[in-house]
This record gives C-alpha cells, sequence and structure tokens, in this order.
C-alpha cells in the first residue's frame, strides 16, 4: 500500500491538523485513495467549511418552501399541485482557464442539479463578471463564456432568458461565471437524494467516466497563481447531447416508481454523489469500480473515484426494477450498470480488481468534515461625500453613461442564447426580470439574477442588503409576488480576516434583507479563493430570485407604450453619489459610502407597485437602480423610441437627482387619468411620489430645456458591446 | 388534418410544434421516435428544430440517415406534405428532399432574436393564407442557417417560384444567399425554413403571424 506522505498530504489541499483529525477518524494511515476522497469532500466546495457556520444564519423557511438547502436545489409551492426547483451555482475557476468548456460545464452542471430532483428546466439565467475590458484576456474570455453558455443551454433545447455582466479591474484574474437553473415539476414527483434502506441496487447512467476532471473541487478550493493555466486538464469538456438525452431518460424513468434516492455527479463525481446519498439516507454504500462504464483504459480506483466527467448520475432503485430502468437508459443510447449496492453498515466502501481500496466511515466525510469559525476584522469604511464638478452637463453624461461599458445593452450576449425554445417565454432579456410561462398554464415565474459588487466593496453588509433588495425589486417591478432565493457567494480568501469578514457580513446584510421582504434562501453555492497573486475580487454575493405571477397578461415592461403617459417616480430620491455609476463613470473615481437599503420601505413601495399591475393598472414600470433615474428613464424610451419631457423634484441639485441611487424607487407611465388616481393612493399611503412629465416625441428633454433624441442615445446603447467584441480598441484606465 | 411530429434524440422543438399544432388544429400530432420505420397515417410530417444527434457532425447528417427518414421520403413521394423547421430544415438538405445546404451563420455566431420576412410564395399548402409581399416576423435561433446553393440552383428556385420565405431588407441574420428564408420542394408539397412560425402562434409570446402557415395547412389538407 502506498505510504502517506507530508507532501501528498499537502498536494491533496489538506493541513497538517485536518490531517490529524483523519488519522483520529480512521484510526489508522488512510490509503491513497482514501486520501482522495478526504480531500475533495474536505475541500472548501464541498464541505462550506468556512461558511457553514454562518450560513445557519440565513432564513430559509416559509409556508410556501417545500425544500430548502441541502438537497441538490431548492423547491417551492407555486400553487395547484406545482413546485418550482431552481439553483445558482458557479463555475468561475474553470472558466478562467478554459472559457468555452468551464461555462459550459457549468450550465450542464446546474441543470442536473435540477431535473435529477424530478424537474423539467424551463430556463436559465446567468450572471457573469470580467475583467476590465482593456485587459487583452477580457474579449476572449467574453467570447468564449458566452459561447460556452449557449452552445450548452440551446443544445438542451432550455431558453437562457436573462442575466447580468459586469467588468471591473478586480476580476482581470479571476471571473465569475455563476449559472442558474429554474425547473418545474409536480409536488408530488419530487426526487431526492437519500439512500434510504439496505441492499438496494446502486445504479450509474449516463456518459463513460474518463479522467477528466480529476481535482476539480481542490482546484475550485484554492487561489490561482500565474501557472494557473496549467490546470487545463482539471477542465471537464461538455457533451450537451448527451446531457439532453440524460434528461429525457432520467424523466422518463423517474415516471415510474422505481427511483429511491438519485443524484447528480457534480463536484468530486462519484466519491461526493455516493457519500451524499448515503449520508442523507443514514446507511452505508458499497461501490464495485471494476462495473463502472469507463472511457479510457486502465483506470485506478483514485482515478474513478475523483474525475469529473460530465453528464453522469447515481440513482438508488427499488430492488427488481433494474430491466425496466435498463430498457429506458438503452433507448436513450446511454451507459446503464448497476456499480453496487446499499448496506446496513454506514460506511463507503470501494472494490477495485478484487482489493477494497477504501473503506471509510461515512459521517467522516459529512458531518465529521472540518467547520472554522475563521477569525474575521472589520475595514475601515468609505463614509464622506464625494466630490464632484456640478457644471457638467447632464445630457452628455447619460448618453456616456449609457455607452459605457457596466450600462450598454447586453444585446450582443442575449441574442446568442436561444431564448424563445419552449415557446412560453413572455419577457425577453432586457427588462427588469424575465418571465417564463408555466407551460399550459396562466400562470408564470419571474426570475431575476442581482448584486451589485461595488457597493459590497466599501459596505458588504449593506451591499448583501441591496442585492435582495435589488432582486426583489425587479420581481415586483414585472408584476410577479417574490418567492425565494438561491445566493451565489463569490469571495476571495476566507482565511484573510478583512475577506472573511465580506464573506460575514455579506452573509448578514442577505440574511437581513430576505427576512425582511419574506424572501427565504432555499439553496446556494459558495465560491471562495477568488484571488489571483494575492488580489481578491469585489465581494459578489449573486442573488438569483424567483417570484411568481397568477396572471400572465396583467405584466409590465420597461418600455414606453403611448405618447401623453405621466411619468410617475415612487420613492424618496436624496441624491445618493457615493459608489454611483456617475461618480465611476463620469468622474472616475469609485468612492464613498454604499447607498443604505430601508427594507421597511422597500417593502412598502414594493407592494404598492405589484398591487398596481396585478390590478391591471399599470402595464410601465422600471425599477430604479444602476445609474439613477434618468438612466431609467432612457432604458424605458429607447426600446419603442417613445422619448419624454421631464423635470425635476424635490431636490435642487441636477446631477444627483438624476444620477443618483437611492433606493426603493420605482418610475412608472400611465395615462392621465390612472396616473392621478395613483398619484393621490400613494400619497395616501405615505409613499414619496412625484409626477416628473409626460411621455411623447422621439426626444428626451429635461426641464422643457435640453433634449437628446432617442436615437442618439440608442446609438451609443447598442453599439458598445459589438463594438468592443469586434476588436475596437479600448482606452486603458487608470 | 392528420400529423406527426418526428423525435430525433437532441430534437428540442418537438413539443413547440406539438403544441402549436394542437393549438391550431385542436388535433394531438403522433409524436414519432426517431428509430421508427413506419409513420403512422398522416397528411402532415413536422421535422421539427433541435441539435438532432448533437449536430455533432454536419447539423441533420446523421437524422438524414435514421430509420424513420427514408418513410419520410416515402411519405413526400406519395405527395404527402412535409415541414422542416431550423433543425428540420438541415435535415431536410441533408436527406437530398430540399436542395442546397445551410452554412455557419456569416458571424460565426449563433443568433437567435425576431427577424422580419416577406412571405414571397403564397401558391402552396403553407402559405396560402398569406398575402404575397405580406411582412411577417418570425424569430430564429441558430447557428448554421446560411442558406446556400449554387446560382444555377438559386436562378432555378427562383424561377420556379419556390422561395416562400425571404428575409426582409436588412434583417438578413445569417448572410443567406438572396435573403433566402424557407424553400418549397419542386412539387410544392415540403417546405424548409429557418425561422421557427411555431413560436409565434400565441398573443402572449409577443406575435401570432406563425398562424397564417398552420392554416394554410389546415385549409390544404381538409
Amino acid at each position: 500500500m502506498t505510504k502517506i506522505t507530508p507532501a501528498m498530504v499537502k498536494e491533496h489541499g489538506l493541513s497538517e491538523s485536518e490531517y490529524q483529525k483523519i488519522l483520529d477518524l480512521m484510526g489508522r494511515e488512510p490509503s491513497f485513495v482514501e486520501l482522495g476522497i478526504f480531500s475533495v469532500m474536505w475541500s472548501e466546495h464541498c464541505s462550506y467549511k468556512s461558511t457553514r457556520a454562518h450560513l445557519k444564519k440565513l432564513p430559509t423557511k416559509a409556508p410556501w418552501v417545500i425544500q430548502g438547502p441541502g438537497e441538490n436545489a431548492g423547491v417551492i409551492d407555486i400553487g395547484d399541485g406545482d413546485a418550482a426547483i431552481f439553483k445558482m451555482e458557479s463555475h468561475n475557476h474553470p472558466s478562467f482557464i478554459e472559457p468555452y468548456q468551464g461555462a459550459a460545464t457549468g450550465v450542464g452542471g446546474i441543470m442536473r442539479d435540477v431535473f435529477t430532483m424530478g424537474a423539467r428546466p424551463i430556463a436559465m439565467m446567468n450572471a457573469l463578471r470580467f475583467g476590465e475590458p482593456s485587459h487583452p484576456k477580457t474579449r476572449h474570455l467574453v467570447s468564449g463564456v458566452v459561447s460556452g453558455i449557449g452552445g450548452y443551454g440551446n443544445c438542451m433545447g432550455v431558453p437562457t432568458v436573462g442575466g447580468e455582466v459586469n467588468f471591473h479591474p478586480s476580476y482581470n484574474g479571476n471571473i465569475l461565471v455563476n449559472a442558474m437553473c429554474v425547473g418545474l415539476a409536480r409536488q408530488d414527483k419530487i426526487f431526492l437524494s437519500a439512500a434510504k434502506g439496505a441492499g438496494n441496487p446502486v445504479v450509474y447512467v449516463g456518459s463513460k467516466t474518463g479522467r477528466d476532471g480529476i481535482h476539480g473541487a481542490t482546484m475550485a478550493s484554492a487561489e490561482f497563481d500565474d501557472a494557473s493555466e496549467e490546470k487545463r486538464p482539471t477542465v471537464q469538456v461538455g457533451d450537451p447531447f448527451t446531457e439532453k438525452l440524460l434528461l429525457e431518460a432520467c424523466l422518463e424513468l423517474m415516471a415510474t416508481d422505481a427511483i429511491i434516492a438519485i443524484q447528480d455527479m457534480g463536484a468530486a463525481g462519484l466519491t461526493s454523489s455516493s457519500a451524499e446519498m448515503g449520508d442523507k439516507g443514514g446507511s452505508g454504500i458499497e461501490l464495485d469500480l471494476d462495473k463502472v462504464p469507463q472511457r479510457e483504459t486502465n483506470m485506478t480506483a483514485y482515478e474513478m473515484m475523483l474525475s469529473e466527467s460530465q453528464e453522469r448520475m447515481l440513482a438508488v432503485l427499488r430492488p427488481g426494477r433494474e430491466a425496466q430502468a435498463e430498457a429506458i437508459f438503452k433507448k436513450w443510447e446511454l451507459d446503464f450498470a448497476v456499480i453496487g449496492i446499499t448496506t446496513d453498515t454506514s460506511r463507503l466502501v470501494v472494490k477495485h480488481k478484487g482489493k477494497v481500496e477504501a473503506d471509510m466511515p461515512i459521517t467522516a466525510l459529512s458531518d465529521a468534515a472540518p467547520i472554522y469559525e475563521r477569525p474575521y476584522t472589520e475595514r475601515e469604511a468609505q463614509t464622506g461625500e464625494p466630490a464632484y464638478d456640478k457644471s457638467k452637463p447632464v445630457l452628455a453624461s447619460l448618453k456616456a453613461i449609457l455607452a459605457s461599458p457596466d450600462m450598454a445593452s447586453r444585446r450582443w450576449v442575449w441574442e446568442q442564447y436561444d431564448h424563445t425554445v419552449m415557446a412560453d417565454t413572455v419577457q425577453v432579456p432586457g427588462g427588469d426580470a424575465a418571465v417564463v410561462r408555466i407551460h399550459g398554464t396562466q400562470k408564470a415565474l419571474a426570475i431575476t439574477t442581482d448584486v451589485t459588487p461595488r457597493y459590497c466593496r466599501p459596505d458588504p453588509f449593506e451591499g448583501g442588503k441591496q442585492a435582495v433588495a435589488e432582486a426583489w425589486r425587479n420581481l415586483t417591478a414585472v408584476g410577479a409576488l417574490p418567492l425565494a432565493v438561491t445566493d451565489n457567494l463569490n469571495y476571495g480568501n476566507p482565511q484573510k480576516p478583512e475577506i472573511m469578514w465580506e464573506i460575514v457580513a455579506g452573509i448578514d446584510g442577505i440574511g437581513a434583507a430576505c427576512r425582511a421582504l419574506d424572501f427565504p434562501v432555499i439553496g446556494g453555492n459558495c465560491s471562495l479563493y477568488n484571488e489571483t497573486n494575492g488580489e481578491g475580487i469585489l465581494p459578489t454575493p449573486a442573488i438569483g430570485a424567483v417570484g411568481l405571477m397568477k396572471d400572465v397578461t396583467k405584466m409590465a415592461t420597461v418600455a414606453f407604450k403611448r405618447a401623453g403617459d405621466v411619468v410617475i417616480l415612487i420613492g424618496e430620491t436624496k441624491g445618493h453619489l457615493g459608489q454611483s455609476i456617475y461618480l465611476r463613470e463620469i468622474e472616475g473615481q469609485e468612492e464613498g459610502a454604499a447607498p443604505k437599503v430601508d427594507l421597511g420601505t422597500e417593502k412598502k413601495h414594493g407592494d404598492f407597485v405589484r398591487g398596481l399591475i396585478e390590478a391591471g393598472r399599470v402595464d410601465t414600470v422600471h425599477d430604479v437602480s444602476d445609474g439613477g433615474l434618468l438612466v431609467a428613464i432612457a432604458e424605458m424610451a429607447m426600446p419603442r423610441g417613445i422619448g419624454a419631457s421631464v423635470g425635476m423634484a424635490g431636490l435642487a441639485e441636477a446631477i444627483p437627482f438624476w444620477f443618483g441611487e437611492d433606493q426603493a424607487r420605482y418610475c412608472l407611465a400611465a395615462p392621465f387619468a390612472e396616473a392621478e388616481k395613483i398619484v393621490a393612493e400613494a400619497r395616501a399611503a405615505f409613499i414619496t411620489v412625484a409626477e416628473l412629465g409626460k411621455t411623447g416625441g422621439d426626444k428626451l428633454t429635461l426641464d422643457n430645456k435640453d433634449s437628446v433624441a432617442i436615437t442618439d442615445l440608442k446609438a451609443g446603447f447598442e453599439s458598445w458591446f459589438p463594438n468592443f467584441m469586434a476588436g475596437e480598441e479600448i482606452p486603458v484606465t487608470n | 388534418m392528420k400529423s406527426a411530429v418526428i423525435v430525433f434524440p437532441a430534437s428540442n422543438c418537438d413539443r413547440d410544434a406539438k403544441v402549436a399544432l394542437e393549438q391550431m388544429t385542436g388535433k394531438t400530432p403522433a409524436m414519432v421516435w426517431h428509430q421508427d420505420s413506419e409513420l403512422p397515417d398522416v397528411d402532415l410530417v413536422v421535422l421539427p428544430g433541435g441539435f438532432s444527434y448533437g449536430d455533432y457532425l454536419r447539423c441533420g447528417a446523421m437524422a438524414s440517415q435514421s430509420a424513420v427518414m427514408r418513410s419520410v421520403k416515402a411519405h413526400a413521394d406519395k405527395g404527402g406534405m412535409v415541414l422542416g423547421v431550423c433543425n428540420g430544415f438541415q435535415v431536410l438538405t441533408e436527406s437530398h428532399m430540399l436542395p442546397g445546404a445551410l452554412m455557419r451563420n456569416a458571424a460565426l455566431k449563433f443568433v437567435c432574436k425576431p427577424v422580419g420576412l416577406e412571405v414571397q410564395e403564397t401558391q402552396s399548402g403553407f402559405t396560402r393564407k398569406y398575402e404575397s409581399g405580406q411582412r411577417v416576423t418570425f424569430p430564429v435561433a441558430h447557428g448554421e442557417g446560411s442558406y446556400f446553393a449554387d446560382e444555377e440552383t438559386l436562378d432555378r428556385l427562383e424561377g420556379e417560384n419556390r422561395v416562400a420565405f425571404r428575409y426582409a431588407k436588412g434583417e438578413n441574420p445569417n448572410g443567406a444567399a438572396r435573403d433566402i428564408a424557407g424553400i418549397l420542394s419542386e412539387k410544392r408539397n415540403v417546405l424548409g425554413l429557418m425561422p421557427h412560425p411555431e413560436r409565434v402562434v400565441d398573443d402572449v409570446l409577443g406575435g401570432t403571424d406563425g398562424r397564417g402557415l398552420f392554416q394554410s395547412l389546415i385549409e390544404a389538407l381538409s
């Protein structure tokens, strides 16, 4: 047997104290295979060892939550016996090394998480962060990631309905690729991963196992350095064709009652799927690796247990149902093999070529995995009012902002995603939230992903609150009732106290907002060690959220629809410019405090606006966020080329009024008579409200003086992305 | 009107086609698996969009060799109607049921967006309910939709009025020769087109321009 050396322990990403714990748990020196299994199961990626203690503080329950965190994905009740199943997950490190395959397999992985629970995926979203546009790698990474997401999702026939794309130098060496999948199931047909009972067959279905992706989970749990690109062999290769067959075959098998438990083989492949199923079912699992379908010769037990080959599932069947299941997988031309059996020993036993390669208590891999209460220290807060030039012309700044990397149209991106397949996409990308009809009904789900990382660096707590509040606001703005959240927490190295503080404060902020807004967290994923050469990313706790619309015909979109509508602003404008887009794009500063979120006001304003949409009284709503009020109005004018004439209300200074990023605000447009009623009702409810002007014409006019043609605004808004990707030179900032 | 939708491995608009047919004809089409060598008794066969066999070879090339395609060809030879949308159009050219080929989009990227089309030819069972020259909007969603054929074939298609749909001026999303979006077979009973009429039969989805195609089929086949 291989003698375990300290060097081997280190190469497996385990600390000395962790190795000592392994010796104590095993009562002997582990075998090489066992060391590999510990290494992946105790990795940050699989064990959440730095965050578990803090994640516990998040609210996860509500009457409509069917399944909270801990399964492959969360499940909520959406009425009539239907359930929405969703989750968001990162594939950051692989996507930086190999953008196409990294992003593609990220999409494939999150889809499996959803359909392994019995749901048909009905929508995909993604949240992407790249380095600054002038960085030599950015264009290549954007191109690869976008085509990877499209390449996989388009072939699967699941519409990719929206997401976010941001650029910032802090992601130069460590991009973020977070993918979210939403699926639909019947509440009485939800499949879990608990492998209950002994003597049941453990079956392997899907693609064959190769040597790809070995130690992917360990890679995802370490910082990057300049040599990281040598890790390309640890990136898996996706095969969406096989995944499509696997989806259809699994759903066909799930229509029978042959399955006891099922789990996809994601990070740490066969190891984590078998350990998690045994752990949740309170049983043991014995695997015979000779039976595993293999696409390479002479694979060792170590390689098979740690391979992250894609498009594979592990299931536990009721005894005697093997032939029925096999027939389904053969029809879809997929591999099927009985590779083991459940036992009553609570041990994971791995046999290969007549030898026992691993024999370990399953709880050692789950409950006994280390948990760290890592120390954290608060960074000094950024405060104060940033200075700005009050004389700069407002409309020229608006034009510049609309044509800036973070604010320009993402059409170049989402036109590469099939967003209308399945013929249920009611609101396409480009609005506040995507809306997908529940097939065959009048109901619909609204879906969004949000976070404003530039707020999270100076104030991780308010930034966490704001991410949740903005997601809630975006769902509200289309007319949906926000129901639940999946979080994708992207941070740097948790062993640095300041980063750990960002994590803890971020989670606290998310928790505070989710509690106040009745918006439970039903699942998520942590991606730590997002650093390169010691430089951390902006804290990026991406929030994916889902809301329900009872009647899809009562929906709001951002576009102005008629001339003569009154433009109404709900919410108070104090003119907060700290960390705003205006300050960054026009003044070149990333300064000041992040805007504060008053959660009570958020709820009050949102409930008011949603009520108007649900009653069919308003069909034009936009949340006011990045870039402030004037950017919101421009975004409402551009889709149909309908202009507006608007003026200031309640504030004397133009720049803070038009570009401040105060929270809890919505911009509405409604015909005169309705608008008068809305304003009166808002005042009666003590909601700050203002009439800003009227829609019409083909220009945006301010205070009856300066104006700009909508076509002018649109030209810059639509051209930045295609020009950038076509190779137009980007001036180096700073 | 009785119809069948062929399901290849990784077809992914098969359900959309089924739903549109149900909605427009009131009858549920038969879903036919690619390994079935016999077709049920139907008036219309639909080859749906998707990525048959992963499109890992040329798009539609593998599907054109599948067992069911022999029956689809026989159905067309007898004068039965066949509609191929997107990947279905690719299968039809790979099967030589329609001339030419679908090449990679000129911009080398997948493209999904609503596209303006002109109905060029209304003398067919697929288009008779449209006005000649009528402008309609259908979504496209493809990476390899650039129609190509030699000049002689293109001239012949035009001469025989077999260009059913053309991308409107300035709307060609893929670099297709002569802005061709959809063509008819010589006997005018087979139509292949890249845009998706089945995604625009429902008001809620932002358009109903696709209904004319299904209404034409209903009228022609009843």
